[in-house]
């Protein structure tokens, strides 16, 4: 076992090389609301900068945050093009609640469902809500753990800085 | 720590051959978080040096380390739990070292992954291993996982491998440590996406089925006064299918398993079935859901012998809404593998800005029923003699569509979300809840919870950052103040009779929060348990690290994720947490 694990890793690591990563996001398949598969890695807002919230329905503090975000969307995309992607770490006992609850909250936000937490690990989000920033490359540039009324504001400074 | 040298020895070796590419295109991230506590004893609320033990000192903590290289990721988790008994996790998870590690290749074509192992197909069903740190919970899989999508929305995924029990070694162990082969395979087809024509269409479409078997090598095992054959491989399948036309969604997964006699089931050869249905309906400012599901003998473990939460394979999704609140979030419900029906019902609705009651800024309602009852088991007849449940038989049957007379849970709310102005906003949520205390805890003889409970929540914006939030909560019980308690049962109302709870809380976003609470339980039959449990909390924020320290009393009750619970007893003391990540 130890063995094939080591060889493994060595094989893996040499075709790692090979492959071009462009931004911070991991390689990993998520569904999003239609049930369509998206790869996180091909991610992007056309060269403008994007943020992306983890979030759950159990969540009292991602629900304020998501609710706060949206009274500000439209000002924020006009004045910067930012795009919101918004990725719920419920699990199976919520997928098919998800679509109903962000439409009956009216969020505008592309969501996406990391079922088993993949994305989640793999970005090291331990609690939600945890936001990033990414500039137009897909790089992080700011991030932020929990919420508090009032905390969309630090965000948008942070937008506005990367935004030309 | 040899896995470790490994590790640095590769990517040091890997460095030395390409150099300056290497470096630049290498990403290391990791994560941490340390959870320490310090109790004390509180005779008010009946803890005493003898419950402590010795050990007023509980630490938790875990490290997370990933490295990547384009299509290339390998990762590690130390971990060190050092529990106490007032923690209230199971005394196994005791221990420190490097509980996962795992490196993967994925193309976007081709994946393999070697290691510990988190995924799960479908719904999980009949597949689903996870980590829930606050639960101590973790039923990775050690074993190695392939992905292959040869075409545009088809997934096929295959796993093998050997489940994480704790700390125990993977071979060689006692037989309670033992853990069974666990293989699978998942295939999912997304017709939307790989047949061109229904690219953009309204009909939307997506197929998948499991095949899951476990394999253990014992086939005797003596139980009572009766020897029992045990099957050594045990199968469990799954079809599932996810429809979409416009607004409306329809997706439903049906999962059977084989006959599995388990110390869980009691030993009986009964097949087990599961069906999760959901219908939904939304559209911009409104969405529906309705939901139903019935279990029958679904416990899935790859070692018979477990109880609890060990070594599950498959998940059982529960359907009833999650509360937060720290009143209803006491009466949590924990899934019942052994059979279940439920239903559950939700709507939410934004009543729109500008109108007479959405006001300038919208109304936000929610309603929400659920309510799961026991299935209903009828005895078989065994040579002669009816019997339900009797290790080494069938066990009972029982009718698909028959609800059984037990209801474990009933759960009806309403919410209202109302912002008012630019400074204030308002919560307020009516909650009436049925509690199956002895199913759901174990309390034998347990009386029923049927509550009524009122939240609400009022916060000030006092400016663009300091705001004020205040919490009132009351519960009304059915088990009243002047309640005859039989002293043998004593311990099934430690949380019984009304309660009031109120916060405030104090916050500079987005950096600091202070906030004071105090729940009474002052309708406790038992005039000794009439106790407040004041807690006080200060946290500062920093990016993405954040520090909390709180004191006070912590009430006893069950902290669950996702159905699966953990009991932690009433405490009093210190507890500080630190999260960050790089």
């Amino acid at each position: 076992m130890k063995k094939l694990f080591a060889f493994l890793l060595f094989g893996f690591m040499f075709f790692g090389l090979n492959a071009q990563n462009k931004s911070d996001l991991p390689n990993i398949t998520l569904k999003n609301l239609d049930g369509q598969s998206v790869n996180v890695a091909e991610i992007n807002n056309d060269g403008k900068p994007f943020v992306m919230t983890f979030w759950a329905t159990w969540c009292g503090p991602c629900v304020k945050e998501h609710n706060a975000l949206t009274e500000v969307y439209d000002d924020w995309v006009e004045e910067t093009g930012v795009k919101i992607f918004s990725v719920s770490i419920d699990d199976a006992r919520s997928t098919a609640k998800i679509r109903p609850f962000v439409d009956g909250k009216g969020w505008p936000f592309e969501i996406l469902l990391d079922v088993n937490k993949d994305l989640a690990r793999a970005m090291n989000v331990s609690n939600p809500p945890h936001t990033f920033l990414f500039d137009g490359d897909g790089k992080i540039v700011w991030q932020h753990t929990g919420y508090l009324d009032g905390g969309e504001e630090d965000l948008y400074q942070e937008i506005l800085k990367i935004s030309k | 720590m040899k896995r470790l040298t490994l590790l640095i020895a590769l990517v040091l070796c890997a460095t030395a051959i390409y150099g300056q590419d290497f470096l630049t295109k290498s990403k290391v991230s990791g994560s941490f978080q340390i959870d320490g506590n310090y109790y004390w004893e509180d005779k008010g609320i009946g803890i005493t040096e003898e419950d402590i033990n010795g050990e007023s000192f509980g630490a938790y903590g875990f490290g997370k380390l990933q490295y990547q290289l384009g299509n290339f990721t390998a990762g590690m988790r130390f971990e060190a739990y050092q529990t106490t008994p007032m923690s209230g996790f199971d005394s196994r998870v005791k221990g420190m070292g490097v509980a996962n590690f795992f490196a993967t290749y994925d193309n976007g074509t081709i994946g393999v992954t070697v290691g510990d192992i988190y995924d799960q197909f479908g719904n999980g069903l009949v597949f689903r291993t996870y980590e829930e740190w606050t639960l101590g919970f973790d039923n990775s899989l050690r074993g190695i996982r392939a992905v292959f999508r040869p075409y545009d929305g088809v997934t096929i995924k295959g796993i093998y491998g050997k489940q994480r029990l704790y700390w125990a070694k993977y071979d060689n162990v006692s037989a309670a440590e033992e853990r069974g082969l666990v293989r699978g395979i998942d295939g999912e087809w997304d017709l939307n996406s790989s047949i061109t024509s229904l690219n953009g269409s309204k009909f939307r479409a997506a197929l998948g089925a499991s095949f899951v078997s476990k394999y253990e090598a014992d086939s005797k095992l003596h139980v009572g006064d009766i020897d029992l054959i045990m099957p050594q491989n045990v199968a469990a399948y799954s079809g599932r299918m996810n429809l979409g036309y416009g607004r409306f969604g329809f997706s439903t997964e049906y999962a059977r398993k084989i006959n599995d006699p388990s110390s869980f089931n009691n030993y009986i050869y009964n097949e087990g079935q599961e069906l999760l249905a959901s219908l939904s309906y939304s559209q911009k400012g409104l969405g529906m859901v309705l939901q139903v599901k019935r279990v029958d003998n679904m416990s899935f473990k790859s070692n018979r012998l477990a109880t609890q939460n060990d070594l599950d394979i498959g998940f059982i999704p529960p359907l009833n809404y999650t509360h937060t609140h720290s009143l209803p979030s006491m009466f949590s419900y924990a899934t019942q593998p052994l059979g279940e029906m439920g239903i559950q019902f939700q709507v939410n609705y934004t009543i729109p800005k500008k109108t007479l009651l959405g006001g300038k800024y919208g109304t936000k309602l929610a309603f929400n029923y659920s309510q799961v009852n026991d299935i209903k088991r009828d005895s078989i007849n065994v040579d002669g003699v009816n019997m339900i449940n009797q290790p080494g038989t069938k066990g009972y049957t029982s009718s698909f569509f028959a609800i059984g007379d037990r209801m474990f849970y009933r759960d009806f709310n309403f919410e209202i979300e109302k912002k008012i102005s630019a400074k204030w906003n308002l919560t307020l949520m009516y909650i009436n809840l049925y509690y199956d205390m002895e199913t759901i805890e174990g309390h034998p003889m347990a009386e029923p919870v049927e509550a009524h409970f009122a939240f609400g929540e009022v916060i000030y914006k006092i400016n663009k950052k300091h705001s004020v939030r205040v919490e009132l909560q009351h519960m009304w019980d059915n088990v009243g103040m002047d309640q005859e308690i039989d002293p043998i049962y004593e311990d099934n109302y430690n949380k019984r009779g009304n309660w009031m709870a109120f916060l405030v809380e104090y916050t500079i976003a987005p950096k600091w929060f202070v906030s004071v609470a105090d729940k009474y339980n002052y309708g406790n039959p038992i005039a000794e348990k009439r106790d407040h449990y004041f807690t006080g909390s200060i946290g500062y924020i920093k990016d993405q690290t954040r520090i909390a320290l709180s004191g006070g009393r912590q009430s006893e009750g069950l902290v669950c994720v996702g159905g699966v619970c953990r009991a932690v007893p009433a405490s009093s003391g210190l507890s500080l947490t630190i999260t960050t990540s790089f």
